[in-house]
């Protein structure tokens, strides 16, 4: 009491030591003891044994009997969001499927978990499926428990054939030591765990699209509402989660959820597979802390960019769908959710795409427009026919062969097709050239106007003034005698 | 008499302007081609003759690939059925095999072809023994997989993606990611992924296939998996055992 009022009446000095703003927390440098996914590297036995021994299975018949509101309130309280890209708050979207009498309802209720990777960059999902399928089986009984879902149908990709195995020995065993199927871990609680694999569509990563291709039918994304939490697989209530979203639950209801919300800045806590690939020293796939600041995440786990920091051209922080962000930005941005919309991209997968100086970037944004030309289902006329027109003017783009206001012209036509079709696959193949166009427009104006000074000028659709054959008239309408083409002539 | 020789009139005109248009060409667009034809034309290799059938032990199989849906909804099994068909008719879907699963799963036969034709897994053309995908989407590009299918290419004698060598042994296509872009770039021959190639092991690899071996599957770095080349930067200890760090309740 005495000590108080005397340092009350103190006057207030501050010296050298003491730390008056709160300090400021760096992300990043997760702890072995804290990553979940301790086999992501196929070191250890992927099998029943091996999973037993890493923790997997430990009391979850506990888990299972704390019933599905405590679950679903631990899974709110860590703060985990959809990890498949949209990063949905996963508890909120679980309790979705249990709304006000809902035990009338004498439908069955399906868990779909979503292990249709196919976003080009990312390969975390695939580290899961092959090193930690017992994780994920478990997941699928967790998450099950807490939608009250009756069976868990896991749509695997079909190139991942090796991880499909491991996925299906990884059930059979699980079905055989009795902790699926009927009485499940002896809880009472019955619950079964099919793989269904698909055949090689991109889109039946999304979660309509999915359930479409899982009901035996062409991967076409369907309106909603109605949402699939009221009809979806097989007419029954269904939710759709991505596999790193289903394996990393578990864990969460042994460890607590204030352990897992205490990684990563608020809103985005946790842990997060990322998966860097393209030009950087040694590209890998780490589970590391949300909020990691991307350049700490280059350096310290892939060996830093080929070439140095320096020759940094741009990166793609979250999978094809996202913008390319500039070196100057790489530098400051956050891995998390809000970081990188505050940069104009996304988190999406974590899925980190890096381009050194050497990279020909109007030429790999081209060939995500390829991507998405080769992967639209065809169902929405402004993706069909917008992502087969964005490719062509691209790959004229790419090579220069184009007029300048024909970038207007592409935005334009993004903006036409974005947000304009039934799901998101529109949007994710506007995106990468708008991103394309907003950091790296000067590169594009030049390739155009170097192509204008080494072959003359061109007309609208590409062709060349000079291969026209000069005896013909040539329509007003082509270009040919626009302003714009005299500039460097 | 005077209309047939206005017709002979005219059938001269149309002759004119039909020599004129092989001088001067009208523009015209080509025919949208996509990576197969979506129409059916039958063949002596593929026509609804030819019968197909599962083995018993396929049999056995795809009834248990049936009893994972409900028993009103059969035709859910129809993609993993058509893959398993696949995997027996050398690799390919011919119209018997739709038309054989069509009838397993009491299905209309068009609700296949759709399916069929809408998957890219799904090869309605006959192909070599092995089947050479190689990734090109942008990661696998940026690490040099155009050298590669280039490599590919070249190496099984000059043809390009879509065609099999003469003696039918390789079909190479260029494929979408498959999601192993940590491991770029990579290919797929049959089921199996063979990451981070050059061009040293890319030619390595198609001889041994060619020699009927079969390569070590997996990165051909000399890593394990997905793991940093250089060394470990995660999991460097070893993994923490059932009921370590949980909370008291579940330790």
């Amino acid at each position: 009491m005495f000590n108080l009022t005397k340092a009350a009446a103190r006057p207030f000095t501050r010296s050298f030591a003491t730390v008056h703003d709160p300090p400021v927390r760096r992300y990043g440098g997760l702890k072995d003891q804290d990553r979940i996914f301790t086999n992501a590297y196929c070191r250890h036995d992927h099998g029943l044994k091996g999973a037993l021994s890493r923790g997997d299975w430990h009391r979850t018949k506990d888990i299972i009997l704390k019933g599905d509101s405590w679950i679903i309130q631990t899974i709110k309280d860590s703060g985990l969001r959809g990890r498949g890209g949209a990063g949905f708050p996963s508890g909120l979207k679980w309790s979705f499927m249990n709304k006000p009498g809902w035990e009338k309802d004498p439908r069955p209720r399906y868990l779909v978990v979503n292990a249709d990777e196919g976003e080009p960059g990312t390969c975390k999902d695939r580290e899961i499926l092959r090193g930690d399928p017992h994780k994920l089986v478990e997941g699928c009984l967790v998450a099950g428990r807490s939608m009250n879902a009756s069976a868990a149908y896991i749509y695997i990709r079909g190139e991942f054939f090796q991880e499909a195995t491991h996925l299906q020995q990884a059930i059979d065993e699980a079905y055989k030591a009795g902790f699926i199927g009927k009485n499940a871990c002896g809880s009472g609680y019955d619950f079964d765990v099919y793989v269904h694999r698909g055949a090689g569509a991109y889109i039946c990563g999304e979660e309509t699209a999915l359930i479409e291709s899982i009901e035996g039918k062409q991967g076409k994304p369907r309106l909603k509402p109605p949402f699939p939490a009221d009809v979806g697989l097989f007419g029954c209530p269904t939710t759709v989660a991505n596999v790193e979203t289903v394996a990393v639950a578990p864990t969460i209801c042994r460890r607590g959820s204030s352990w897992f919300a205490g990684f990563g800045r608020d809103r985005n806590q946790g842990t997060k597979l990322f998966c860097i690939s393209g030009h950087v020293n040694n590209p890998c796939v780490v589970e590391e802390e949300m909020s990691i600041p991307l350049k700490d995440l280059i350096e310290k786990h892939c060996g830093g960019v080929r070439g140095g920091w320096d020759n940094l051209l741009g990166i793609i922080p979250g999978g094809s769908s996202v913008p390319v962000i500039p070196k100057d930005v790489c530098a400051e941005v956050l891995m998390d959710y809000d970081s990188l919309k505050d940069a104009q991209t996304g988190l999406g997968t974590g899925a980190v795409i890096v381009m050194d100086r050497s990279t020909d970037i109007v030429a790999a944004i081209a060939r995500f427009a390829h991507f998405y030309k080769h992967e639209s289902c065809g169902q929405c006329t402004p993706c069909r026919e917008g992502t087969t027109w964005m490719m062509k003017m691209m790959d004229r783009i790419a090579e220069g062969r184009g007029h300048l206001r024909e970038i207007d012209m592409l935005l334009e036509l993004t903006k036409q097709i974005e947000g304009r079709t039934i799901c998101a696959l529109g949007d994710a193949a506007a995106w990468p050239i708008q991103g394309l166009m907003r950091h790296f427009r000067p590169e594009v104006e030049a390739r155009i106007n170097n192509f204008r000074v080494e072959n003359g000028p061109v007309l609208f659709g590409g062709r060349l003034l000079s291969q026209v054959d000069p005896t013909h008239a040539i329509p007003d309408n082509l270009g040919s005698n626009l302003k714009e083409m005299d500039v460097l002539h | 008499m005077l209309s047939s020789a206005c017709r002979g009139i005219s059938r001269q005109l149309v002759a004119a302007a039909t020599r004129r248009s092989a001088v001067r060409s009208f523009s015209k667009s080509c025919a949208r081609s996509s990576d197969a034809i979506f129409v059916h034309r039958d063949t002596a290799y593929n026509n609804p003759k030819i019968a197909f059938e599962f083995t018993p032990d396929n049999l056995t199989r795809a009834n248990e690939i049936i009893s994972h849906y409900p028993s009103q909804y059969k035709k859910a099994a129809v993609i993993p059925l058509l893959d398993l068909a696949q995997r027996q008719n050398k690799g390919w879907t011919s119209i018997s095999v739709m038309n054989y699963v069509a009838k397993l799963l009491n299905m209309p036969p068009m609700r296949v072809y759709e399916v069929a034709t809408f998957y890219t897994m799904f090869n309605r053309e006959p192909i070599g023994d092995y089947f050479v995908q190689v990734c090109t989407t942008t990661p696998c590009m940026l690490r040099g997989s155009t050298e590669i299918l280039n490599t590919v290419c070249d190496t099984l004698g000059g043809i390009k993606p879509g065609q099999t060598t003469k003696d039918g042994k390789f079909t190479v296509i260029e494929v979408e990611c498959q999601g192993a872009c940590s491991n770029a770039p990579m290919m797929v021959i049959g089921d199996d992924f063979y990451e981070d190639l050059t061009v040293e092991t890319t030619k390595k690899i198609l001889d041994a296939f060619s020699k009927g071996q079969r390569p070590k599957i997996g990165p051909q770095s000399g890593r394990q998996t997905s793991e940093n080349s250089a060394g470990l930067t995660a999991l460097t200890s070893k993994p923490y055992g059932p009921g370590e760090f949980c909370t008291p309740e579940f330790s």
